[in-house]
């Protein structure tokens, strides 16, 4: 009897406590930098798409929510012909921005994307690409890669020395 | 003689408008009440404080398709819900809102009322009967259960009163307190009453019959649009009515002091009990089935026996 009216007065003092609600609408949690939400694809800082289409993003997603084709533009630059990310899918695990070797794909801390239609949250490139260089500045990879693209030989990379003359025995 | 024809429709129309009213402002009410018992805020959204919730769940309840299962028996499946509403309006008939705002004075004002109160039971066995299925029909026998055995003493819990005041008018009964609350007196038949009064109504912690989360919605679980509209109304103005009473019972009814007409004292002592039912609500976890049943017959019926014995030795004691 007596615990049954302590619960009650427990209960009642309740009235004074401070509610727990975030009016989450008008009122917002702060989110840090590193919140894993919608998906963007980066640019290297001479603006140049930073995605070489190597698939692994597509291959680290558990569930199958990225595809992609590659292809070469005329200076042999690899960029992707399409990307396509469904949200619907998506379980923003951040496997992909792991998986990716040269920072293109990156997940920001952006979460408001519901849609009355289930199609608007498949995201095409254009949707995806952002103009900056998102948490990794000044990272280019074609500018520290020994890949030989139009405009760039072999050693001309930052850090890189001149190819070894095989054919030579001079040091 | 035609004024008090127009003077007794008012008040009858008035009464029946006040309680169209109430209940689904109850809705709100308890909904708020609770958010704010558990650091919550509950509906707060639509207009201010978020009462148009109730205008939202009304229409929602009205667009809502009513669904009779192809298994179920639908005429007693469509009279259920309508005898629990009925019911509960009738025992409206004999609560004195105020000096002279009553609908009918009925000089076994009381009796009317258990009876009317029983007459709700039938909702509960008719529509969990009808609805052709197991959970229901196990509610249902709950839910007849509890109902008959807490009835018993509920009526008993009140003859301590009736003892003292010496009517079964609710308006005498009120009129008698003048002097002291019959609370004072009278404190375990009150308890008992209430007790009595919370298991009636099949409120939690009593919602025996219900028990969301053991029979999906007990007797109702198949009953969809208004009709479980009328389950709902029925249950919330139970809650009113077993408050009202109370309060013309052991709480001095409009009695107060003058500062405030006797119709606010009045709603104001009720509201409280009408919070009270929602705090229970809100901190108290539902017994078992056969732990009520026991704390029933055990120790309910023999204190208030004794109760009522003891009232009736002082009064008869008094009395030389």
């Amino acid at each position: 009897m007596f615990s049954i009216v302590r619960s009650m007065w427990i209960t009642f003092m309740h009235m004074f406590h401070k509610r727990e609600t975030v009016q989450y609408p008008e009122q917002k949690n702060k989110l840090t930098t590193r919140w894993r939400g919608r998906i963007v694809l980066t640019r290297d800082p001479d603006k140049g798409e930073r995605c070489v289409g190597c698939y692994l993003c597509a291959a680290a997603c558990p569930v199958d929510c990225i595809s992609l084709q590659a292809t070469e533009d005329e200076n042999g630059r690899r960029y992707p012909e399409f990307f396509r990310i469904n949200f619907s899918r998506c379980i923003f695990c951040g496997y992909c921005e792991e998986a990716c070797p040269t920072y293109a794909i990156q997940l920001i801390p952006d979460f408001e994307m519901a849609e009355y239609n289930r199609q608007n949250l498949v995201y095409e490139k254009e949707d995806l690409l952002i103009d900056g260089q998102g948490k990794y500045q000044g990272y280019n990879y074609y500018k520290v890669a020994g890949l030989a693209i139009g405009g760039k030989g072999k050693g001309e990379a930052i850090n890189e020395d001149p190819p070894v003359d095989v054919k030579s025995l001079l040091p | 003689m035609e004024e008090s024809t127009v003077n007794h429709l008012l008040i009858v129309v008035g009464v029946l408008g006040g309680l169209l009213i109430v209940a689904p402002g109850l809705i709100w009410l308890e909904r708020r009440l609770l958010a704010l018992w558990q650091d919550r805020y509950g509906p707060n959204r639509a207009g201010p404080f978020g009462v148009l919730i109730v205008l939202a769940d009304t229409i929602k309840l009205f667009f809502k398709e009513d669904w009779i299962p192809p298994f179920a028996d639908k005429v007693v499946f469509v009279i259920a819900p309508a005898i629990v509403m009925v019911s509960v309006f009738l025992s409206f008939v004999i609560v004195p809102f105020a000096p002279g705002i009553i609908v009918a004075d009925l000089n076994i004002g009381i009796l009317f009322f258990l009876a009317m109160s029983s007459m709700g039971a039938y909702s509960i066995i008719l529509g969990g009967w009808a609805s052709n299925n197991k959970y229901s029909l196990l509610g249902a026998m709950r839910g007849a259960a509890q109902m008959i055995s807490y009835e018993v003493f509920m009526g008993l819990a009140l003859m301590g009163t009736v003892l003292l005041a010496g009517s079964f008018s609710l308006h005498d009964i009120v009129e008698a307190q003048r002097g002291m609350w019959y609370v004072v007196p009278q404190f375990v038949g009150f308890v008992i009453f209430f007790i009595a009064g919370v298991a009636e109504t099949h409120r939690l912690p009593f919602d025996i019959p219900e028990a969301e989360s053991e029979l999906v919605a007990g007797f109702h679980s198949e009953y969809s649009g208004m009709k479980f509209g009328m389950f709902f109304v029925g249950e919330y103005l139970g809650i009113t009515l077993i408050s009202a009473v109370t309060v013309c019972l052991f709480f001095g009814g409009w009695l107060g002091p003058d500062f405030l007409p006797p119709l606010v004292w009045f709603v104001l002592k009720t509201f409280a009990f009408i919070a009270l039912f929602i705090l229970l609500r809100a901190s108290l976890p539902r017994p078992r089935y056969d732990q009520l049943m026991e704390f029933g017959w055990k120790i309910l019926l023999p204190l208030t026996l004794i109760n009522l014995m003891v009232t009736a030795g002082v009064v008869l004691a008094l009395k030389d």
